[in-house]
Parts: structure tokens; sequence; C-alpha cells
């Protein structure tokens, strides 16, 4: 056939033409805007509403923002400032509010010479959660995550030092008794003790020895009360609280759920449907009115201990739901060949099931933690001061009254860094943690 | 021979309690039982010693006695002499009526928004991008709260909107009023209504007539509007009669006919005539005195919480619908198109079928947290159940326990209903495999 192709045909090229260059329309910006701007006519609309939308916002924001004032006591003082520019009230945006409130926006009432300490507090948090959200930092530093939370708490709110010290100690107490006890009696009565002995020691060790040690050796500081703590530094306290508490709270009550014991099964159905048929809100209203008519005659505990216990509580309930999906969606295989091996529950749990699982539910988990988080702003109904609060609180005076978009904006900003933050970390971590081959 | 095949009869030791598998499990949860039983009788005589010290007794005779307080944003009559009762009646309803306006704007901003979310065109995706970490990074509360305050603090007043040049105007061939104290907006009246004032309503309104020159205002009651929706919810019914028709026809002849117009026909005409034939008249707001009347009014408080529950609900809506778009796979869309159906048929009969399976569930869910969401209406004083029930009646009669048994029950109880429905149906569309 290409022979007699060869004998019809006049002319073969026998050189390679040069490469010439794509059409105008073809390459560079112009391409890429004729493909992703205005490939149809409905994309032309989008677009040109989009522009128009865009501009809009932008004709708004930018002058507003570009003739901002930031050094004025008051919101008068700061629409004095604008009209010498030649603006109207609204011409500018006055945040001076931040910069004179800046202090009570982050840290509420706690007393100003003690600045220093929430600041400390929250470097020893992010020294002792680095190492357990970052796989490359050394594994030794785990240990100081381990005493974190007892610096922050002693850092934030004071008081003796032998406080903390000995109330982690109780938690060696337990660790001492599984170990030991476990060896000597078998792994069952093991966690039996781990769990009883350091409930006893705190009931009724850690009030002497903590008189004894603060006697003897007095490692005090200046004792800040809860209700000075305000702000950005409260609603941080409650959502990392509630973080922490709730997720290993949620894994039990999942696992609970998907046990085949008929009581712990409807015990784990009845709490977590409860829990999440019944708003935040009403809960933390329940905290707030009906706690002190469940507890014995006399009790009263700190409100703002109240609501990270129900923030937490609301928070597990969701988060058990997020690992019971994770924990449906393994292959029925993963659990079968955990029994093949002859692992106990623990065991199969500890090394199989729940390293897939979790990894399956991050992303839920992280947006449990995420609403967690925003959810904080509530306590501002029972009378916390978040930050929500202290800004209906700066609205009130008579320098700030009739203020609201400066305000609003630095606090939805900040929430918006940290959640934001949340959720690129979850994305960061499911992308760490994928195996398959994709 | 035989005594070694014998199984040596085992007695009951105590530690098989602990360490056999066949016991542990009872053991464990005759242990979880009790720890239960003791921690709920532990609660129970803790509250009946605290309400015996404060003198109070557990009674829900407080919901029969007069309320004594005024409720701005009611569905039902109401007024300070009604019952607690009927105060939270009035609260459950409107918690109701901002949870089914919520859920539809929410619906729309969300299926617009994760559409176009998906969309090629760079700038609009992004632009959806902003909207929804926007929305869902910062917190619900804020958003409420800013939009109670730019609604109150930055729209002009009624009184603008007075005299020859005036500040503001009134919007949409002047019918829709934007005000700081909320927006006005026309509503149906029926000339012809038949609810409790009858025909006669003229001669028993005179202060209406007075004002004439504005036009009466015509009445309107449940009924009328019972009435409207019963022929329009029949006309939908009974427009699956053209379906069924097109169906049978489609299977005869392999010709569908087009029936959309006849569908329109049968649903739009019946409740056309119907609310001719009550007399629907349009009222438009009007400014008169210090204020505008006639119309609706609706309150900055549930216009605050209606746009925020569903700009925010709506941003978690546009992710379900992007994720559930994602998730048929593009084989489907090929087969559809490899046995020939048009663009729009692919969409209703193969991809939307699917994609729904997907997003009805979370979508759910997502109504469920608007419902629950509406809480927050104490931000703002929205007279919601919360408010009436678990807030004023309350603080007025000191019943907090009952109240709030009652309130987290009426929450408990709608979640768990919804729940039912939610499973039935996903039972119903689930796929159907070995």
């Amino acid at each position: 056939m290409s022979e007699t192709h060869a004998e019809t045909t006049r002319f073969v090229r026998t050189e390679m033409l040069a490469e010439q260059e794509p059409p105008i329309t073809e390459k560079g910006i112009v391409k890429w805007i004729r493909e992703n701007l205005f490939s149809g006519w409905l994309n032309v609309i989008l677009t040109v509403l989009s522009l128009f939308v865009i501009y809009w916002v932008l004709a708004a924001l930018v002058p507003w923002l570009a003739n901002s004032v930031w050094t004025t006591g008051s919101l008068a003082e700061c629409r004095e400032v604008l009209a010498e520019k030649g603006l109207n009230s609204h011409g500018g945006a006055c945040f001076s509010v931040i910069t004179e409130r800046w202090p009570q926006l982050i840290f509420g009432f706690y007393p100003p010479e003690l600045y220093w300490r929430p600041i400390v507090a929250f470097v020893i948090f992010l020294l002792g959660i680095a190492p357990v959200l970052f796989q490359s930092m050394p594994r030794q530093a785990l240990w100081g995550s381990l005493a974190a939370p007892f610096l922050v708490y002693w850092m934030i709110w004071g008081g003796s030092l032998w406080g903390p010290i000995i109330t982690a100690a109780g938690f060696g107490v337990g660790a001492l008794a599984f170990v030991f006890i476990g060896k000597a009696a078998g792994n069952i009565l093991g966690t039996i003790s781990a769990i009883l002995l350091p409930i006893l020691f705190w009931l009724f060790l850690t009030g002497p020895i903590v008189a004894g040690l603060s006697g003897a050796i007095p490692l005090e500081i200046t004792k800040v009360e809860s209700n000075d703590i305000g702000g950005f530094m409260l609603a941080l306290i409650i959502g990392i609280s509630g973080i922490i508490l709730s997720l290993p709270l949620g894994i039990l009550l999942a696992l609970g759920r998907q046990s085949h014991l008929f009581i712990i099964n409807k015990v784990s159905v009845a709490f977590i449907e409860v829990i999440r048929g019944v708003p935040l809100i009403v809960w933390l209203f329940t905290a707030s009115l009906l706690l002190n008519y469940f507890l014995p005659p006399g009790t009263n505990f700190d409100l703002m201990l109240r609501v990270i216990i129900m923030v937490t509580l609301f928070a597990s309930a969701y988060i058990a739901e997020v690992v019971r999906g994770g924990l449906a969606a393994l292959p029925k295989g993963q659990y079968e060949a955990a029994d093949a091996l002859g692992l106990d529950y623990a065991k199969s749990m500890r090394l199989i099931i729940l390293p897939q699982a979790l990894k399956i539910s991050i992303p839920g988990i992280v947006n449990t933690f995420i609403g967690l988080f925003k959810d904080t702003t509530l306590v501002v109904f029972i009378g916390l001061l978040d930050p929500i609060g202290l800004s209906n609180a700066i609205r009130a005076t008579t320098e700030w009254n009739g203020i609201y978009w400066e305000l609003f904006i630095f606090i939805g900003l900040m929430f918006f860094i940290f959640c934001y933050s949340m959720s690129r970390y979850s994305i960061f971590l499911e992308k760490k943690l994928q195996r398959e081959h994709r | 021979m035989s005594a070694s095949t014998d199984v040596p009869k085992e007695s009951f030791r105590l530690s098989q309690l602990i360490y056999d598998t066949r016991y542990r499990s009872l053991t464990i949860q005759v242990i979880a039982l009790a720890l239960l039983v003791g921690a709920l009788w532990w609660l129970i005589n803790n509250t009946v010693q605290n309400l015996e010290t404060l003198g109070k007794d557990f009674d829900f005779g407080f919901l029969t006695q007069p309320a004594g307080y005024d409720i701005n944003q009611r569905l039902i009559e109401y007024t300070s002499q009604s019952t607690h009762g009927r105060a939270a009646m009035v609260g459950i309803l409107n918690t109701i009526l901002v949870a089914i306006l919520g859920c539809a704007l929410a619906t729309v901003l969300g299926v617009i928004a994760g559409v176009l979310r998906l969309s090629k065109n760079w700038l609009v995706n992004n632009l959806m991008a902003v909207y929804v970490e926007g929305f869902r990074n910062v917190p619900l509360l804020l958003w409420i709260i800013l939009i109670f305050a730019v609604m109150t603090e930055s729209m002009p007043q009624p009184r603008d909107f007075r005299g020859d040049e005036p500040e503001a105007s009134m919007f949409v061939n002047d019918s829709v009023a934007v005000t700081n104290r909320g927006v006005y907006i026309p509503r149906i009246g029926f000339e012809n209504s038949i609810g409790s004032a009858g025909a006669t309503w003229r001669s028993e309104n005179p202060a209406a007539i007075e004002a004439g020159e504005d036009g009466t205002p015509p009445p309107s009651s449940v009924w009328d509007w019972l009435i409207v929706i019963g022929v329009l919810g029949a006309s939908i019914y009974g427009a699956r009669w053209n379906t069924r028709r097109a169906d049978a026809i489609q299977e005869a002849t392999g010709e569908r006919p087009t029936t959309w117009y006849i569908n329109l026909g049968i649903i739009v005409v019946p409740t056309l005539l119907v609310m001719l034939a009550l007399g629907a008249t349009i009222a438009q707001p009007y400014l008169r005195g210090f204020n505008f009347t006639e119309g609706i009014h609706l309150r900055n408080s549930l216009i605050a919480l209606w746009l925020a529950l569903s700009l925010y609900t709506g941003a978690f809506i546009a992710e379900i619908v992007r994720a559930g778009i994602l998730a048929v796979s593009k084989g489907q869309t090929e087969a559809a198109n490899a046995l020939g159906l048009r663009p729009g048929r692919t969409m209703s009969l193969v991809i939307l079928p699917q994609a729904l399976r997907v997003i009805i569930p979370p979508l759910i869910s997502q109504y469920l947290n608007l419902t629950k969401n509406s809480s927050l209406a104490i931000a703002v004083g929205y007279m919601d159940v919360r408010s009436t029930l678990g807030g004023i009646t309350i603080n007025q009669t000191g019943r907090e326990l009952e109240g709030m048994l009652l309130l987290g029950l009426f929450y408990l109880v709608l979640s768990l209903v919804i729940s039912a429905v939610m499973n039935v149906y996903n039972n119903a569309v689930k796929l159907k495999e070995r």
C-alpha cells in the first residue's frame, strides 16, 4: 500500500517545519482567561456578576480600611479625626477600639500586672502540643506534653504549685498500679486498680499532702479567680480543654455504641442521642441553673469548670458519632483478622481497629473540634465574658456606643484564623496518613 | 477407656467471673448497671433533698397559670393574660417558623453555592470558596449579632421616608420598606374572608374605614390560608395523574408526551380561582404616624436570625451538595450518554438520584442543626421557645427544673422525630446490594 501511495504522491516533505508560536488566543493568560472565565455565555454572565460583586465589596472596603483611625480614645474622637480628613462618620474604620481595648479583648479582666502569665502558659501549651501534632518532633518531648496541662493550669490560675503536682501524681499512681498490679494479678485487676486507686488518692490523700507540702515549701504565686478570665483567653481555655477531653470520651462512647454488651450499648446510645438532640445553649443553661439541684446540698463549683464539663460532654457525643462512622466503614475482615490473631478486645482495638477507624474519621473529628471552638461563644449567655460578651460590653460604654463593624471584623478574623488553621491541619494529617496508592 | 473421653466436670469458681469470657461480659454489665443505678439514685436523691431545702415541689401546674408577659412576635392569638402553656406554644411556633424559613433559604443558597463551587469559572469558584470558608469558620453567634447590629444601626428610620424628598425610599414599586425597626412587606388579605370576622368586617372596624383614603385593610384568617394551601396540595397531588398518564403512553409507544404545561395548569388554575373567590388583595405597608402600618412587619430579630442561620447553614449545605455531586462517578454520566440520553434526562434520571442519596442524610442533619441553632435567638431577643418557656417563664415562676426539662424534651422529640424520618428515607433509597 505504501508503495502505491508513494507513486501517486507528488510531494513528500522530508524536513520538519520549524515550531510555530501558538495563536495568541491559545496561549498564556489569554487562553487561561478564555477557558476559565469566558468559555460560554453562562460563564460570561457569571464572570461579569462576580466582578461586579468583587468591585462592590472592594469599593466599600478599601477606602474604609485606607482611612482607618488607630489612635483615638473614643468613637466621638475618631469621628472628629475622620471629619478633619473631610470624610463622613462612616468614611473610615475606627480600629482604635481594638488598640484601646486590646488587652481586654485578649485577657478579659485578668490583672494587668500578671499578663505575662497567660502568655507563658500559651507558650507552654504550644510547646506541649507541638510533639503531639507533628511526628517529626523528638518523641521524648511527649513527656513534656504530659506535664504541660498542669503547668498551664498553675500559670493561669496561680496558687500553690503543689496542687497540680500532686494531682499529676495521682495519674502516676494509676500508671504504677496498672503496671505492677497488672503484672502480679492480671490485666483486668490491673485496670480496675488503675481506675480506683487514683480516685481514692485524689479523694483522701491529695488535700492533706498539698496542705503539708505547701506549709513546708510554699511554691505560691498570686491566685486569679475564674471570673477575671475573659476574652480570647477564655475562648481558648474552654475550647482547648473541651477538645483535649472530648476526644478520649468520644472514642469510648463510640466503642460503647458498637459494643455487643446490651446495657453498655443502650446506655451509650441514650447518652449520645439525648446530648445531640438538645442544643448546646440548653445544656449550658442546665449547667448554670440546674447543676446545683443535682449535686449534694451546699456544693458549689466554678462556673467555668461547669461549662468545660458541659462542652466536653456535648462534643464527645458528636465525636462518638463520627468515630462510629469510622468504625462502621472498616471492612469486617479487619475485625476478624484481629480475632484470628488471638488478640483480646483491648489489643485488637488499640493495634488494629482504632488506628484505621480514627484515620478515616479525622475530617469529621476536626470539624467537630472547629464547631466546639466556635460554640465557646455561647458562654456569653450564662454570664462569662468571652470575646462576644466583651464586644457587647464595649458597645454599651459611652466611648464606643454605636461601633460594630470594627469589633466584629476583629473577632471574626481571630476565630477564622484558629478554625481555618485547624481545618488546614486536618488536611495535612490526612495527606500524611494516606497509605493507599492513588 | 470411656473415662478418658469424659470431660471433667468443672466446678464454678469465682475467678471465672473475670477470666472466663462466657461470664465476663455478664460481670461487666452487672457492674455497669449497678454504677448507673447508683449514680441516678444519687442524682435524684440530691435533687429531692435540694428541692426540700428550697421548699419547692415538682409540679407542672404553672403551665395553666396566666403568664403576665407580652410576646411581640406571635403566630397565634396571645395576650399577657394567656397561660404559660400558651406562651410556650407561641415560642414553639416561632421556633418552627424560623426553622422552616431558614431551611428553605439555606437550601437555596447552599445548592447555588455548591453547584457554583464546582464551576470551571475560576472567579466564581473562588468567590464561593470565600463564602463557604468565611461562614464555616466564624461563629454563628457573631453573624447573628452583626446582622442585627447592621439592621438596627445603619438602616433608615421610618421618619426618613416622610416628606416630598425623603432620605430613604421603599423598594419594589413602593411595597417593601427596610427600616431600623424591621422590614415591612405587603401581605395578602381576603375580602371575602371566612374567618370569625366573617363578611361584616368593614362595619366592625370603623378606625380602619376612617383611614379610608389608603383603602381599608382586608382581613385574613387561618381558615383562608388553610383552604388555599389545601387546594394547592390537592392540585399538586392531582398533577400526578397527568404524570402517570404520560408514563403509560411512554410504556406503550416509546414517546413521552410533554407534560409540564398541563401540570402547571392543573396546579395553578384551581389555586388562582380559589384566591379570586376569596377576594385576595395585596395590602401594601404605608407610613402612618411615626411608623409603617399594614403589611407584614418582619422584626429585626427575625430577619437577623433568619439571614444568619440561612447563610451559615447554606455554607455547610454547599459543601454537602458539592461532595454529593462529586461522589457520582464520571462513568455514570458516560454510560448515560452512551445510552443516548439527553443532558437534561441524564441529570434527572441518572446523576441526581445517585447524588441525592449521598446528599439527603447530611442535609437533614444540617436542617436539624439549624433548628437547634435557632435557640441562639436569645442574642437578638426573638421570642422562640427557649426565650418563652426556657427564659421568661422560668424567671417568673422559679420553675427551672420543670421548664428546662420541658424545653429539653421539646428539642429531643423534634430531633428524634426528624432522625426517625431520615432513617425511613435512608432505608427506602439505599442501594439494594447482595
